[in-house]
This record gives structure tokens, C-alpha cells and sequence, in this order.
């Protein structure tokens, strides 16, 4: 067997005296679609974000293939990363598309999807053009690569996220409820980005309400509650067989 | 009321024209130097950076420019290591003296605005910088100043104009400004009325055409 691609063991966040994350364990392999779903406050965001680093685990192991992110104590802060340049390096192998987008509003599209690539990665200019018009062609958005975000509609501003996310060719990418802030005839095209890039092997991470893309896309579904895994396994095992009581009245009050 | 003395002096206004022009350009420049890294800086969390800078833009927003010009230009002689250094060489020189009042007052106002717009940078963009791997230097420079000095421009446009009209102060210390160049007229013709309607009349157009530049600026960077 290979090394997953992200691995995270007994992960621990609390935020003052709140512990939000409890002890999670996950797996991700080249070519998982991870869903990650759970009510508001269960932590999945948060579990998101740790990955990354947004947020600082308490305490817990994150491995991005195979590469521990080392971690070191301080007086002040609690657990901090122990060297602030492997993390940024490891953030610039994955990649995370925000619930509000956030893309840089002083850029163009174009100069969004290039960013990474040329300032982060060192990759030639010209090279990372060429490379994101291709990208740009294929969420629909080429002929909008000269506009700025802000003369987007959200629909569009979240594929010019996932965009700039595939940029940097990421090992993972992480989504973090990327449908949520969108108006509802604009989720589809969102959506059916997220299962081209599923289709083609992509490893992702999403956390998500999309009950339909946590069934039909993902082939693993993570349900957290309270800050830990309440159930977990492949989508068409745990909806039509779930064991956990939480989990069947978490799915009847969405559907 | 007689007109012509104005456009037989001319030669004073031009050189007067002249003056406020470089005066305010160069103490504007030097001011945005001092102010980027002053309006960064101000929300550092080491006191011994933060206090020194608290303590220049609070006086020097907290007093009027005319006081600030008097004290470096009248106010320095009275030290005598001062005297004896090379600097007194241009703290003699009353260009020298208006162009440091001007130049600390203009970058201790710009460093206020450059402070606030840093301030309501949008967080979600500074997240993204972040988890796309890049240095804190690395967001400064690629994302927070182009982002914060767009938006900084309808604040700062303000401060270019203000500096302009302050300027005027700088004929009081013998300068001949645009203002210096009416007291000239004025006291050769006893024309007051013409000789300072024509500085008001320069004064504008220099501020019309700040303020057209500007939108040129706004409409291309704001507007998208």
C-alpha cells in the first residue's frame, strides 16, 4: 500500500475552554472524495481548517504524504507549528476553495488563477498563462478571464476559486461548504465542476450540506457530531444502513 | 482694479507656481514613504515600535502645520549641537525647513489613513493569501498594500489637497510660493485684491487638476 495522501490521528481543537474537535481520525487516499457533513457547530470546518492550518490543532498528528507537520509548545499561544516555512509549504501542495470565495479583489481572474503558481510555486509567467486559460476554458470562464471578481456573479467567483485552486496542481483540495453562499440556481454549476474534478481523481475534502453530492459523488461519507465521527464509511452503505440514531435524523431533516 | 500688474509680474507667479509645485510633490513622495511602513507598523504588537509612531502621528496631527513649520525653522537654531553639525547647513534654508514640516506632517496624516484602510482589509482574501502558501511578506506585498492603497486613493486624494492649500504657509518663511508671489506683487503694487486673487485662482486649478487625476486613478482602480 501506498502512504495517503492526508492523514490525521486524534486531532484536538478547543478555542478558549470550548473543545470543538475531540479526537478525529482520517484518512484520505490518492482519488478520494471525502464528504464531511454534520450540523452547524459539529466542527467540520474546523476540521477543514486545521488541515491547512487556518486554525492551530490543540493537539493530534496531521500527515500530508506521509510528512508530519511538526508542531512545538509555546508558553503564550499553546501548540504552534514548529516551522512556519514547512507549513508554508505544505499549504502551497493543497488547496481550498472558501464558502465566500475570497478571491483577491485587486486581480483579475486570470491574475487569481496565476498567483499561486508563479509567486508561490516559482512557476515561468507565461508557462502558469497558458496552463490557467486551459483551466479557465474548462469551468466555463475563459472569456471572463480580463473581469475582476466583483463584476462576477457568486456562481461565477466560486468556479474562478476552483480555478485557482486546481492552478497549483494540489494534492488535496479542500472545499469548505463552497455552495452555501449561493443563490440556489447557481449551485448547479458549482456542483457539477466538483464532480468532473471527482470523476477525474481528484483527492478532495468537502465539507458540505449538498446531501445529493454526499451520496452520489463522494466515496466516503464522514458524519460529525459534537466534535467527533459519529458515522463514517462509503455513501451507499451508512444512508440506506445508518447506524447511528443521530445520523438518520440528521439525513430526515435534511432531505 | 487693474489686472495687468498680474500679467506683468508674471514671472513671479510662474516661479511661485514652480515652487508649491515641487514643495508639495516632493514632501508628498517622502511623506508616502514614511507613512506605508508608519500606517504597517502602527498595529505592531511590540511597544518599543508601536509607541514611537503613536507619538509622531499624535503631535503631528494634533498640531497645527504653521506651529510645526515655526518650531523647525525658528525653533532649531537654538540648539547648538544642531548649529555646529552639517545639518545646520539646510536647517538654515527655509526650503529645507518647510519641506521637513510638510513632509512629516503630510506622512503623519497618510500614515492614519494608511492605517485604517490596512485595517478593513477583507479577511477572507488574507486567509486565501495564507492558504495558498504565501509569506506574511509575501501577502503584504502581493495582496494588503494593493488591495489597502486602492482603497486608500478617495481618503488620500483629500490629504494631496490639503497639502496643496497647507503649502501656502510656506511663503510666511520667505518662500516664494505661489502665495509668496502675491505677498511679492502685493507689496510692490499695493494690490492686494489682484495680486491674491490670482494665487486663489492658481491654488484652484492646481486642485482641479488633483482632483481629475484622482478620478482617472478611481474609475481605474476602484471601479471593479
Amino acid at each position: 500500500m501506498n502512504l495517503p495522501t492526508l492523514s490525521i490521528k486524534n486531532l484536538h481543537k478547543s478555542f478558549a475552554d470550548h473543545e470543538v474537535l475531540k479526537g478525529i481520525d482520517l484518512e484520505a487516499r490518492k482519488g478520494d472524495v471525502i464528504s464531511i457533513l454534520g450540523a452547524s457547530g459539529s466542527g467540520k470546518s474546523t476540521l477543514l481548517r486545521c488541515v491547512n492550518l487556518l486554525e492551530t490543532p490543540t493537539s493530534g498528528e496531521i500527515r500530508v504524504n506521509g510528512e508530519l507537520i511538526e508542531m512545538k509548545q509555546d508558553k503564550k499561544r499553546g501548540a504552534i507549528p514548529a516551522s512556519i516555512k514547512q507549513v508554508e509549504r505544505i499549504r502551497s501542495r493543497l488547496a481550498m476553495v472558501f464558502q465566500g470565495f475570497n478571491l483577491w479583489s485587486h486581480m483579475t481572474v486570470l491574475e487569481n488563477v496565476i498567483e499561486a503558481p508563479v509567486h508561490v510555486l516559482g512557476v515561468p509567467k507565461k508557462e502558469a498563462i497558458v496552463k490557467a486559460e486551459a483551466i479557465l476554458q474548462r469551468v466555463g470562464l475563459y472569456e471572463r478571464k480580463g473581469y475582476y471578481p466583483g463584476q462576477l456573479s457568486g456562481g461565477q467567483q466560486q468556479r474562478v476559486a476552483i480555478a485557482r485552486a486546481l492552478a497549483v496542481e494540489p494534492e488535496v483540495m479542500l472545499f469548505d461548504e463552497p455552495t452555501s453562499a449561493l443563490d440556489p440556481e447557481l449551485v448547479g454549476d458549482v456542483l457539477n465542476v466538483m464532480r468532473g474534478l471527482a470523476e477525474e481523481g481528484r483527492t478532495m475534502l468537502v465539507v458540505t450540506h449538498e446531501m445529493a453530492f454526499a451520496r452520489d459523488v463522494s466515496n466516503k461519507v464522514l458524519f460529525l457530531h459534537q466534535g467527533l465521527v459519529e458515522e463514517e464509511g462509503k455513501p451507499e452503505v451508512i444512508f440506506e444502513n445508518p447506524s447511528s440514531e443521530r445520523f438518520k435524523q440528521f439525513i430526515s431533516s435534511v432531505y | 482694479m487693474d489686472f495687468s500688474i498680474i500679467i506683468n509680474e508674471y514671472q513671479f507667479y510662474l516661479e511661485g507656481i514652480w515652487t508649491t509645485f515641487w514643495l508639495v510633490s516632493f514632501s508628498l513622495l517622502l511623506g508616502l514613504l514614511i507613512a506605508i511602513p508608519a500606517g504597517i507598523l502602527h498595529s505592531s504588537e511590540k511597544w518599543w515600535i508601536k509607541g514611537p509612531i503613536w507619538l509622531y502621528m499624535y503631535f503631528f496631527r494634533g498640531t497645527p502645520l504653521l506651529i510645526q513649520l515655526f518650531i523647525i525653522y525658528y525653533g532649531a537654531a537654538q540648539f547648538e549641537l544642531l548649529r555646529e553639525s552639517w545639518l545646520w547647513e539646510y536647517f538654515q534654508e527655509a526650503w529645507f525647513c518647510a519641506l521637513l514640516a510638510f513632509t512629516l506632517n503630510t506622512g503623519a496624516y497618510t500614515a492614519e489613513i494608511v492605517r485604517g484602510v490596512i485595517g478593513n482589509m477583507p479577511k477572507g482574501e488574507l486567509e486565501a493569501a495564507k492558504a495558498y502558501g504565501m509569506s506574511a511578506w509575501q501577502i503584504l506585498r502581493r495582496i494588503t498594500l494593493p488591495n489597502s492603497l486602492r482603497r486608500a486613493l478617495p481618503a488620500y486624494s483629500n490629504e494631496v489637497i490639503f497639502m496643496i492649500h497647507g503649502s501656502a504657509i510656506a511663503g510666511v518663511v520667505t518662500i516664494v510660493d505661489i502665495t509668496g508671489a502675491a505677498r511679492v506683487v502685493n507689496a510692490r503694487y499695493y494690490a492686494p485684491f489682484e495680486a491674491y486673487l490670482a494665487a486663489g485662482l492658481l491654488y484652484m486649478c492646481l486642485t482641479f487638476s488633483v482632483i481629475y487625476i484622482f478620478r482617472q486613478w478611481e474609475k481605474r482602480y476602484l471601479e471593479s
